[in-house]
């Protein structure tokens, strides 16, 4: 039987591989966390070394400055093709949202005129669907419509590794080829690999982030784990949701719902 | 169940446990949504917060506690009660970490419980135990058993609505088995459960104190599963070709099998031999000369091949079929029918074709699977049947039946860009036809130079071949054919272009301009371009050359004088609207006064390529981007990436 790791590592290469001789003008949502990292690792592994699209970093100006050191010391390290894009001030930002909700949907609002802009075909986003429950429910290759909304309710079907990536011109295709790992998944695959984490992550003074956003809408959690094993072990046990620090999602019953359905990550 | 009691599992360093993915479909109302909150619940895996929140969405609805909410993330889920798409959720017991699959059991979804369940190991199906198995049971059944899914554990629920009673289960379950034998499925246990108050699912239930069999996760717990794919031959569907450096990568997931250094294989259709040199690996791991089941890798040849997308690689001695016929069982998702006659693209893996449906054999109805119903009055298949089909191909096509290989034995069908279909294959009363193109291939090597082939590639640093460049007049083909062959010559490349002015006037002088004379034409530009590729020159033509047939016949006269010589068919794409617009020559003006006659677009056909290799889009781009797409096409495609 393969290894878990190694399995899971194979598919996202091939969803990757797949993506990149299906769709034309691709580029690579980077978030700077230790998600889309894998994802930009298991890019170079497809392509032995190289990543052959932009890696974007749709920027809100709040992120922790811990995140933007990461992003440039990286972006050169590993010889990215580096696009940054802000996005447009939270007043812009539709006022029937819950407060928290509304500053994450700056992130949509930048990534509508960064896509418009680029002529971007497809995107990847490293998404998982042990994050949250709206995002269980996703595809590998999931199609945005003219305004980057997505149509939950009629969702092309998915199997056999084959994948529908033609689409009408006004719409284009969000590829999550991480879909399918756990956070548990993440971090083993970080320690085994590797991979550099920004500090944030590990504890500081009795708290850590357990997941990156927007440093004025993301609280860190207790603990203690300063290493990645720390985490890991701590990770095995907890029963406490992976995104419970993100604010936007807990703001009211369907606030992360209404978030996805515009196009949110 | 005590915490303290958990055990991990110790394993090697750096290895991670397999994780098992179990699919849950049945009927629905059966209760799918209530076991899988419930499992998640007594194994103590729900998130801290989920259950109190659950509580309250449960109360604000006026309902008792829902465990399906769990489950029903989406609004729309949790006001309607009914479950769209297949949502996963991971577990884990003391035993094995598990994702389960939550499919919905609604008529109108099925291409999401396909779309769920099909990666899974097992699957876990749901009946209702005062209803007995019903239309979405059987359905969901029979689709996991074309799946390959063969090992299915089966939960009757509600036994509370019908008392506890054991011969109330008794009936439930010869029923069961009865339809599974006759699918040559099987059962791993059958357990009767009450989903919402938990009997039998982690804890034994007291209540059904006559039943000693395991609970459902007991049944997961001891199941052992099998990977036999390692042992099958070796298949791997080549993907994609890279050329990042001066090494040319077949990158590829070797679907079952071994792959080592060394190994002579064979690439289907086209049956092209080579031994591979080396598995590539990045970061580099020297040492890596072995690649098995799952692994999505990178290999070089010895031999430099023109292999593209699509090609099944294996090893020479186990080879896939080849036949251009096949009989399918297949489950239909689309709104408009199947019907005879009709074409659709087929896929399997990376390997994409049309195809033409030759023969609708029976829609099966999975109600009654014995008596397996023809119904040859009315020759379609609707949505959601399931039917038994031939399929005819022009080209050859690289296959396994199914029962013999689960990867490269199944296939889906496209229409219009959507995936309509999903079958596997039988070759019930078909030929293996690799003989008989093999034979012909042998023939073909025997004409030979005693300049081969690669000496000439060496030379020119790139390979001879065809370009062969259709569209309508106006289009811009000759413009674009002329400036890719000034800076092709340019970049050393040995590059000829033949256009109407320079056949015209020499080789084809005694032609005129019927559809005959014109066929003929085209004939002689095919021939003599393959004689130049094969001369070792890339050739670009530029013709309107408006049939399928005779550019099928200028590809023929390659593949006839070289076999290996690539012919690349690029579509020149530009509106009728735009090309009149245009009009350099002034024909269309004359051909809508009717002094020209049979002019292509406006009183003669133009058959658009079906598949070209390349489209340079003209309409809204310029002459230089045109130039530039087909330039760096022909450099990726020609350029001889042998090392050295």
């Amino acid at each position: 039987m393969m290894d878990h790791l190694d399995s899971l590592e194979s598919q996202s290469i091939y969803i990757i591989r797949e993506a990149f001789n299906r769709i034309d003008k691709l580029a690579l949502l980077w978030s700077l966390g230790k998600d889309s990292n894998v994802m930009v690792w298991l890019c170079r592994k497809a392509f032995f070394g190289n990543v052959p699209f932009p890696v974007c970093h749709v920027d809100t100006g709040k992120k922790f400055k811990e995140m933007y050191q990461f992003r440039d010391f990286y972006s050169k390290e590993w010889n990215l093709n580096l696009v940054t894009s802000m996005c447009p001030p939270v007043s812009e930002i539709d006022p029937s949202l819950p407060p928290a909700a509304r500053s994450a949907a700056r992130k949509t609002a930048g990534l509508k005129l960064l896509i418009e802009q680029e002529g971007y075909k497809g995107l990847f986003a490293g998404i998982r669907r042990d994050e949250e429950s709206t995002r269980s429910k996703e595809r590998y290759f999931s199609p945005r419509g003219g305004e980057g909304n997505w149509n939950f309710k009629d969702q092309p079907p998915e199997f056999w590794d084959q994948y529908k990536t033609d689409f009408p011109d006004d719409t284009h295709i969000r590829i999550h080829p991480l879909l399918h790992w756990s956070e548990l998944d993440i971090w083993r695959y970080s320690e085994r690999e590797g991979l550099p984490m920004i500090s944030l992550y590990f504890a500081n003074k009795g708290k850590r982030y357990r997941s990156l956003g927007d440093s004025d809408i993301t609280h860190p959690i207790e603990s203690n784990a300063q290493t990645v094993s720390e985490v890991i072990e701590e990770l095995k046990t907890t029963r406490t949701a992976e995104r419970s620090g993100r604010a936007m999602d807990h703001e009211s019953e369907d606030a992360f719902e209404r978030l996805r359905a515009d196009g949110y990550m | 169940m005590n915490k303290n009691k958990k055990k991990s599992i110790k394993l090697p360093k750096n290895q991670t446990l397999h994780q098992v993915k179990i699919a849950i479909v049945g009927h629905v109302d059966h209760g799918k949504s209530t076991l899988v909150g419930r499992l998640l619940h007594d194994t103590g895996s729900l998130p801290e917060g989920k259950f109190e929140a659950i509580k309250a969405m449960s109360e604000r609805r006026g309902m008792p506690f829902e465990f399906a909410f769990v489950m029903d993330a989406f609004q729309a889920e949790r006001d309607q009660a009914i479950t769209i798409d297949a949502a996963h959720i991971w577990f884990k017991s003391t035993k094995r970490n598990y994702v389960i699959v939550d499919a919905p059991g609604h008529k109108e979804f099925i291409k999401n419980m396909i779309s769920g369940s099909a990666s899974c190991d097992v699957a876990l199906l749901v009946i209702d135990g005062s209803e007995g198995l019903r239309e979405q049971s059987r359905r969901h059944t029979y689709i996991l058993n074309m799946l390959g899914i063969s090992n299915v554990v089966v939960a009757v629920n509600k036994m509370d609505l019908v008392q506890y009673n054991q011969s109330e289960f008794d009936r439930v379950q010869k029923e069961v088995k009865e339809y599974f034998d006759n699918l040559g499925l099987k059962v791993i246990s059958i357990v009767p459960i009450i989903a919402r108050e938990g009997d039998n699912i982690v804890q034994k239930s007291k209540k059904m104190s006559w039943y000693v069999g395991p609970t459902v996760l007991e049944s997961f717990d001891t199941l052992e599963i099998l990977n036999d794919l390692e042992n099958s031959p070796l298949r791997m569907p080549v993907q994609d070709i890279y050329h990042f450096d001066s090494r040319r990568i077949i990158a590829g997931k070797v679907t079952c099998g071994v792959l080592k250094s060394g190994d002579n294989v064979i690439f289907s259709p086209s049956n092209r031999k080579a031994q591979i040199k080396n598995i590539i690996t990045w970061p580099e791991d020297f040492s890596k000369s072995r690649a098995k089941q799952g692994e999505s890798v990178g290999i070089t040849l010895k031999e430099q091949l023109f292999i593209e997308r699509g090609e099944l690689m294996s090893h020479i001695s186990s080879p896939p079929l080849e036949s251009n016929v096949f009989r399918s069982h297949l489950f239909w998702l689309a709104q408009k029918p199947l019907k005879v006659g009709e074409e659709y693209k087929l896929r399997i893996n990376t390997f994409e074709t049309s195809v033409k449906v030759q023969e609708i054999d029976r829609v099966i109805d999975t109600d009654d699977l014995s008596a397996g119903k023809e119904i040859t009055e009315h020759l379609q298949v609707k949505r959601n049947d399931i039917a038994e089909v031939i399929f005819r191909s022009r080209s050859m096509l690289a296959i396994d039946e199914f029962s013999k290989n689960k990867h490269t034995g199944r296939f889906v069908l496209l229409n219009s860009n959507d995936i309509v279909a999903g079958g596997v294959i039988s070759m019930k009363g078909y030929p293996d036809q690799r003989d008989l193109i093999t034979e012909k291939g042998t023939n073909l090597y025997a004409v030979g130079h005693r300049v081969p082939v690669v000496t000439r590639v060496q030379r020119n640093g790139h390979y001879g071949g065809v370009v062969w460049l259709t569209g309508l007049s106006g289009a811009g083909k000759s413009s674009i054919a002329l400036e890719a062959e000034r800076l092709l010559f340019k970049k050393g490349y040995s590059v000829y272009l033949l256009d109407g002015d320079n056949v015209r006037s020499g080789l084809n002088s005694n032609l005129s301009f019927s559809p005959e004379d014109r066929a003929e034409n085209i004939r002689r530009v095919g021939e003599v371009a393959a004689l130049f590729a094969d001369a070792g020159m890339v050739v670009i033509t530029a013709f309107i050359s408006p049939y399928r047939a005779d550019r099928d016949r200028a590809r023929g006269a390659m593949e006839r004088i070289n076999s290996e010589g690539p012919f690349h068919e690029v579509f020149v794409r530009a509106s009728l609207e735009v090309c009149e617009e245009r009009d350099p020559k002034g024909l269309y003006k004359r051909a809508r006064a009717g002094e020209v006659s049979d002019f292509t677009g406006i009183s003669a056909p133009y058959e658009e390529p079906e598949k070209p290799d390349l489209i340079v889009d003209t309409d809204d781009q310029s002459l230089e981007q045109s130039v530039d797409v087909l330039v760096q096409y022909i450099l990726r495609k020609f350029q001889d990436f042998s090392e050295g």
